[in-house]
């Protein structure tokens, strides 16, 4: 019976297919196709995505959909190469990158974005990437272009994970902020830290990780480590967005916990974005506590635009682009020379030592540790 | 006890008899179904195909298969999805029938306001969830439940309020006569002959619940994942793309087994009756009944209008007072400075709701034309339409990683490399619209009297004239419905949108994404400005669609 009705349908398409003067077949596409084609000429700028279409003088820029670079900090590289960039956004960076190992070899762009020190392994085995050696390494950060001796990517800019907190929480409740990790576990700040999952958010990996670092991959080490940090009433959210906003004390959602995990730049956002403009920082950040981020951009294994890719990576970790991107991201620049702004300069906290983990121990075992973490700690 | 209602209307032999006399021709049936089909073909089936052979390998499903916690998840997702599915159904009946069988003052406004929260993104309406639940009930169960309902109860209102408002009153009032109570003929005629309405509501419920993924993620917290959430964080988090595709196959199979089960019941409890294309309509008379709409419509606006509020309230939060900044941020009398932006830099919170009205009027014409074409097609095919049909729901019950995944590996290659062609985000949108549009339809056109038919060409109609008279008139109500369903979904989708979106192209979902993703109150209280806008579009369109349908009964 069923059998038969599959036969019918598949009849029936093939004889609407053969058939192409119906009415109804025939409405569709041409009621679709007049917006779709304003669409297109609207936003022509950034549909040049694709190299299919693309000419030589064009590359296309693959980033995370976060990027919030202004296009127009393009506009000298292309008055200098006549090469003109497009941008296209694929995701968070985790899907950014499993999309591009997806169809690694027939790549969405020429270089792309974004690939951090947590996912950086997974990149490289899944290559994605073509060696790149950018004649700026020398005046980039050493401990950055480190991880990358194949030069496979190239560091372009960098952060850290910390833990904030809220500072007039504190003040008014006259408890000291927290200094180390281990304090977070003192029955003094129970109830009191909100932290994402590591297998659903990045910023949830990389305090894991920070917390790794710091103990020892040991069932004694991180994981007692996190034993005590649940008896300690610490809060698990699935996402940044949740624990910053609405779990948070010090963010505009006036949560009730005042110490989350978020970035090192989170303070001078919070001043930069303020409303009322702030005087000072309301946020601060727990220096010991923090995880070192790099992220990398590469260019794109099977590009067509190879020479002009190089150039924009190139273009990507020099000064004129470096300093633009602690206002655009809230990331460090790369390169050492590059100035920063004052916000930066006075509100956001650069440990001299964050803590870190290799990429390839990361690869090999975040899958392990989130599970250990999972049953450890939600279980 | 079946008896009496079988004599009266004999649904079965009717349509047999219908098949013999006055069938749709062939041609005609296959043109109707051909271009939903191609779509389903090209941008769904293929896509997914195409994933499962690139990254799908005997080790992946060896893991999927062996992994524990994965059925633990499953397990989850099932009991979780049928639990909200019997509490949408149970909360939604009531206002389904008042809103369907009585008339009174802002009938039309209370209709709009129920199917607001039903394209909300998640993000927004999880917030304003998070900000309102009692601490409590944070990361449980129940406030998983409590979304579920709130989000979906539109489903059931719509749906069944749909082939309610058109049911001849005179079955009971027979059945009155005859000395029923009023619950009796509730539970004996009423019920009976929505039977497939609320079927095709509870598929619909069932679908949206198993496959959730942002109330999940907010409101359930780490610690409750479903398959949904697990598919999304293989594929993202650990590049496990092969097991990603296995488990959403897997997902797939128990969907497409729970549709084609809905499907049956549609099917069987299907009763041809003489359907009313006139709403028959009344005021409410007496205390009891004037009572009884007043309670439903205070409650439905107090349990919408009050999540809404917390989200105006949040769009102008300021320090610790409140000021309109973010609001003249967002429609430009804000000047930005080069220390301080007044947003996000390649972010445009304005062109965001351009780009999404442009996307909304090309998907819902889409999914209009495709819908209206199709459901036609599987009623007219009867028995074997339901196979179609089953098909049309199937992008529903896919996860949104899988689609979005698939489209990047089967549209990769010249000439069809279209990873960035604009198109492709309002046929996303389209594939999850048209089975909405089905849903609506199909009750009521498979509820058409065969005898209408009958005596159409007794009197000497053509069977596509027959058609044309009897099916085509009674769909426009429903057709409108479903367009407007179809504009709140292009509006408010966000899982498909996300893998397709391009750098300027944000629509307000992703706007609002992206902006409550940094920190600083001016975004995030933009994020909200957007989201209140949102709100308030979703109200205006289905608003123009229910005084449209207004418009046709006067």
């Amino acid at each position: 019976m069923k059998r038969s009705a599959a036969v019918l349908v598949s009849v029936l398409v093939l004889a609407a297919c053969s058939s192409d003067t119906k009415s109804t077949t025939t409405s569709a596409p041409s009621t679709t196709a007049t917006p779709s084609t304003s669409t297109a000429s609207t936003s022509a700028e950034s549909t040049t995505a694709g190299s299919a279409a693309a000419s030589t003088d064009s590359v296309t820029l693959v980033a995370y959909d976060s990027f919030a670079v202004d296009p127009s900090a393009f506009d000298s590289f292309t008055a200098s190469t006549g090469i003109s960039v497009s941008i296209v956004t694929a995701g968070d960076a985790g899907t950014m990158l499993s999309k591009a190992a997806l169809t690694a070899g027939n790549p969405e762009g020429d270089v792309m974005w974004g690939v951090d020190n947590t996912l950086l392994s997974r990149a490289l085995a899944s290559d994605v990437f073509q060696p790149y050696t950018s004649p700026e390494l020398s005046s980039l950060a050493a401990d950055a272009t480190a991880l990358v001796p194949g030069h496979e990517a190239t560091p372009v800019d960098e952060g850290d994970v910390c833990i904030n907190d809220d500072i007039g929480w504190f003040a008014s409740h006259d408890l000291a902020v927290p200094t180390t990790l281990q304090d977070l576990t003192d029955p003094k700040y129970k109830d009191l830290l909100v932290v994402e999952n590591p297998a659903t958010s990045s910023p949830g990996l990389a305090f894991l990780l920070a917390t790794i670092a710091e103990f020892g991959d040991r069932a004694d080490g991180w994981q007692q480590y996190w034993k005590d940090l649940r008896a300690n009433g610490v809060a698990v959210v699935d996402s940044w967005d949740i624990a910053y906003e609405e779990q948070f004390s010090g963010s505009s959602g006036k949560g009730p916990r005042p110490l989350v995990v978020s970035y090192g730049s989170s303070p001078p956002a919070e001043v930069i974005y303020g409303d009322p403009v702030p005087e000072t920082a309301p946020t601060g950040v727990i220096e010991s506590t923090c995880f070192h981020q790099v992220e990398f951009a590469g260019i794109l294994r099977g590009t067509k635009h190879a020479e002009s890719a190089g150039k924009l990576i190139d273009f990507l970790v020099s000064d004129d682009f470096q300093e633009q991107l602690p206002l655009a991201l809230f990331v460090y620049p790369v390169r050492e020379e590059t100035s920063l702004p004052p916000e930066f300069v006075q509100w956001a906290v650069r440990p001299a030592e964050p803590l870190t983990v290799a990429p390839d121990d990361i690869e090999q075992h975040s899958e392990e540790w989130i599970n250990t973490w999972t049953d450890l700690v939600i279980r | 006890m079946d008896r009496p209602r079988h004599q009266m209307i004999s649904p079965r032999r009717g349509r047999r008899g219908v098949r013999s006399v006055n069938r749709l021709p062939g041609a005609i049936i296959a043109a109707l179904a051909a271009p939903a089909v191609l779509l389903l073909a090209g941008f769904y089936a293929w896509p997914v195909v195409a994933l499962v052979r690139r990254a799908v390998t005997a080790d992946s499903v060896r893991t999927a298969l062996h992994d524990r916690s994965l059925r633990d998840v499953l397990w989850f997702t099932t009991w979780q999805a049928l639990l909200s599915t019997l509490l949408t159904l149970a909360v939604g009946l009531v206002p389904a029938w008042v809103l369907s069988r009585y008339e009174f003052l802002g009938r039309r406004w209370i209709t709009a306001l129920v199917t607001v929260p039903f394209v909300l993104p998640t993000v927004v309406v999880g917030a304003a969830f998070l900000a309102l639940l009692p601490q409590s009930l944070d990361q449980s169960v129940a406030a998983i439940l409590i979304a579920h309902v709130f989000f979906n109860v539109a489903v059931v209102v719509r749906g069944v309020g749909g082939l309610w408002e058109q049911l001849p009153g005179d079955l009971v009032a027979a059945a009155r006569t005859l000395g029923a109570s009023p619950i009796r003929a509730m539970r004996e005629i009423t019920l009976p002959l929505l039977a497939p309405a609320i079927a095709a509501s509870a598929s619909v419920v069932f679908l949206f619940t198993f496959t959730s993924f942002g109330v999940v993620r907010i409101l359930g917290g780490p610690a409750r994942p479903t398959i949904e959430v697990e598919i999304w964080q293989r594929a993202t988090r650990f590049g496990q793309i092969g097991v990603a595709a296995v488990v959403s196959i897997a997902q797939l199979i128990v969907l497409g087994v729970a549709v084609l089960w809905f499907a049956r019941i549609q099917a069987r409890r299907r009763q041809a009756f003489g359907l009313r294309p006139l709403a028959e309509r009344r005021r409410p008379r007496g205390v009891r009944q004037r009572s009884v709409v007043a309670s439903t419509c205070a409650a439905i606006v107090v349990a919408i209008c009050v999540p809404l509020g917390a989200l105006v309230e949040r769009s102008m939060r300021a320090g610790d007072g409140h000021s309109l900044t973010a609001w003249r941020a967002v429609f430009g009398d804000e000047q930005p400075t080069s220390r301080r932006p007044t947003s996000v830099s390649t972010l445009d919170p304005l062109g965001s709701l351009f780009t999404s009205l442009r996307f909304m009027v090309i998907a819902t014409i889409i999914s209009v034309v495709l819908g209206g074409c199709v459901s036609l097609a599987i009623a007219a095919l009867g028995r074997s339409g339901r196979v179609l049909d089953t098909g049309v729901m199937l992008p529903l019950g896919t996860s949104a990683v899988t689609i979005g995944f698939g489209l990047v590996v089967a549209f990769s290659r010249s000439p069809i490399d279209w990873r960035a062609a604009p198109l492709m985000i309002p046929l996303g949108h389209a594939l999850v619209a048209t089975p909405f549009v089905v849903r609506v339809l199909l009750p009521t056109l498979r509820s058409i009297d065969p005898r209408q038919r009958d005596a159409a060409a007794t009197l000497g109609a053509a069977p596509t004239r027959a058609w044309r008279e009897i099916d085509l008139r009674v769909i426009r109500s429903p057709l409108l419905t479903g367009a407007g369903f179809a504009a709140a979904i292009s509006l408010g989708e966000f899982g498909a949108t996300t893998f397709l979106t391009r750098q300027g192209r944000a629509t307000l979902p992703i706007a609002i994404e992206q902006l409550l993703g940094r920190p600083g109150t001016l975004l995030h209280a933009q994020g909200y400005v957007l989201a209140t806008v949102l709100a308030v579009l979703t109200f205006a369109v289905i608003s123009v669609v229910e005084v449209a349908r207004g418009f046709r009964r006067a």
